[in-house]
């Protein structure tokens, strides 16, 4: 049926295989939302630890620049022996991977958000008696939070595009289109691959726009995530 | 241990080091096709954002264009090129990987050169400009080598993504080190995928490393210290998804 004629496009393609297709995108949503929290939870006490400990900052972001630069196709297959190449073992392998190349965005921007919070702030809470930690809990980490969140786009557009290589160790969520289609050489799936994709990391960085708006409400969005980010 | 035993046995062998699928040929193979990528990407993207950072108009536009193309996956271009049979087998797959590696590559030197032209201290320019310079003067004497530190870590952040991606292109047409990689993970052989991972991380590192070399040498001296930290900066903020992607 597919094969022999491979236009462009083909919309029955999308009507015929929706439910397939729809199976993939949540797939996607989960290996990228998974992917992100888990690094967001690991990357700001690695971040407060760097910023407040001089000794700890080379080893944190060398670690995290390693991890960066290692390709994703490549530490899945380093990762497999351990971790395991088919799924569900291999969701393990992919999200650890997935996770090591969100480390260094966002570790990276919360130091840059909890270096900018202006001295002035930092006094004003110690004279009025908060602790080092209660500091850091209610006046560093709130101001650093538009920093915070510039690295959090980033690192969602990036680990959303990176998803899809997962489809070679039998994953990938939207990756599926894209090798099907490859496998019978039929554009269709590819092009549903590609445009889902893109529109996923669209609607991911409006709702963390919005989010931003919400609990950082005292900062005009676009400007600050412009500084940094 | 006897995974890494494995692994050693593995690029001990001599067969592996020799012919068509050895190690060297694999790895120059790469090589030549991340090279012929970044230059490509340098003469496009680079010189689109010196003319766009020059001028000073239209670059914003230029540079969220860049960077909502960086959501397009890398895997769907090249499956999407790799099976037009005017490209499929063209150069032996090389056609297919280079076209679609180059769109990766251009976003971050684009966006880099453009804030790079654009961060050179309107005095600095001003004052160029009252001591009589041309517009091509400003550019080659002032602007060039003030935005060069930027360009080069656009130029390295490319280069690593490059190499790092071209592993994918063995899986549609060309072969290279990733040919380990995905040999490895289709026949569940995880002593030559690692390998293969091993050499293309070691490839990475060495063109990171060595583009960092080639930057200092580049950088005028009185700019070597106080870019770094303004560098790093920059990098990051050149990663940033355009806002509404």
């Amino acid at each position: 049926m597919l094969i022999g004629t491979n236009p462009f496009f083909r919309w029955s393609y999308v009507t015929s295989q929706w439910g397939q297709i729809q199976g993939d995108l949540v797939q996607h949503i989960e290996l990228a939302v998974i992917a992100v929290a888990i690094g967001t939870l690991i990357s700001i006490p690695l971040a407060v630890l760097a910023w407040r400990y001089r000794v700890v900052r080379s080893p944190v972001f060398g670690l995290a620049s390693a991890l960066y630069i290692i390709p994703s196709l490549a530490l899945f297959a380093i990762l497999g022996p351990i971790t395991g190449f088919v799924p569900p073992a291999s969701y393990t392998t992919a999200e650890i991977a997935l996770v090591g190349y969100t480390l260094l965005i966002l570790i990276w921007n919360t130091v840059a958000g909890l270096e900018a919070v202006p001295a002035d702030a930092r006094e004003a809470a110690t004279a009025m008696g908060y602790s080092r930690t209660s500091a850091l809990l209610r006046v560093d980490l709130p101001l650093a939070l538009p920093y915070i969140f510039a690295g959090l786009r980033v690192a969602m557009a990036t680990t959303i595009g990176l998803v899809t290589v997962t489809a070679l160790i039998g994953l990938g969520g939207l990756g599926q289109q894209i090798t099907y289609g490859f496998n019978i050489a039929y554009n269709t799936p590819i092009i549903v691959g590609l445009v889902l994709s893109v529109a996923l990391a669209a609607v991911a960085d409006l709702l963390l726009v919005g989010a931003q708006r919400l609990l950082v409400p005292w900062s005009r969005t676009g400007q600050r995530a412009g500084a940094v980010g | 241990m006897s995974f890494l035993s494995h692994v050693f046995e593995w690029f001990t062998t001599s067969s592996n080091w020799t012919g068509s699928q050895g190690i060297p040929e694999l790895f120059w193979r790469q090589l030549t096709l991340s090279v012929a990528v970044v230059l490509t990407a340098v003469a496009l993207g680079g010189s689109l954002g010196v003319v766009l950072g020059h001028t000073g108009r239209g670059g914003l536009v230029a540079v969220n264009a860049a960077n909502a193309f960086r959501a397009v996956p890398t895997l769907a271009l090249l499956t999407l090129l790799a099976i037009q049979p005017a490209i499929s087998l063209k150069w032996g797959g090389f056609l297919a990987a280079w076209l679609a590696l180059t769109a990766l590559a251009i976003p971050p030197i684009l966006t880099n050169t453009y804030v790079g032209m654009r961060e050179v201290d309107a005095d600095v320019r001003d004052a160029a400009k009252a001591m009589g310079l041309t517009g091509g003067q400003v550019l080659r004497t002032v602007e060039a080598p003030l935005a060069l530190p930027f360009v080069m870590a656009g130029v390295r952040t490319a280069s690593i993504e490059v190499v790092a991606t071209s592993t994918l292109a063995a899986y549609v047409s060309y072969t290279d080190l990733g040919t380990y990689v995905i040999t490895g993970l289709n026949t569940n052989d995880s002593v030559v995928a690692f390998s293969g991972a091993l050499l293309v991380a070691a490839m990475a590192g060495l063109v990171a490393l060595t583009l960092g070399l080639v930057t200092r040498r580049l950088t005028p001296v009185p700019l070597r210290r106080q870019t770094r930290s303004r560098l790093l900066g920059a990098r990051n903020s050149l990663r940033r998804p355009a806002a509404g992607i």
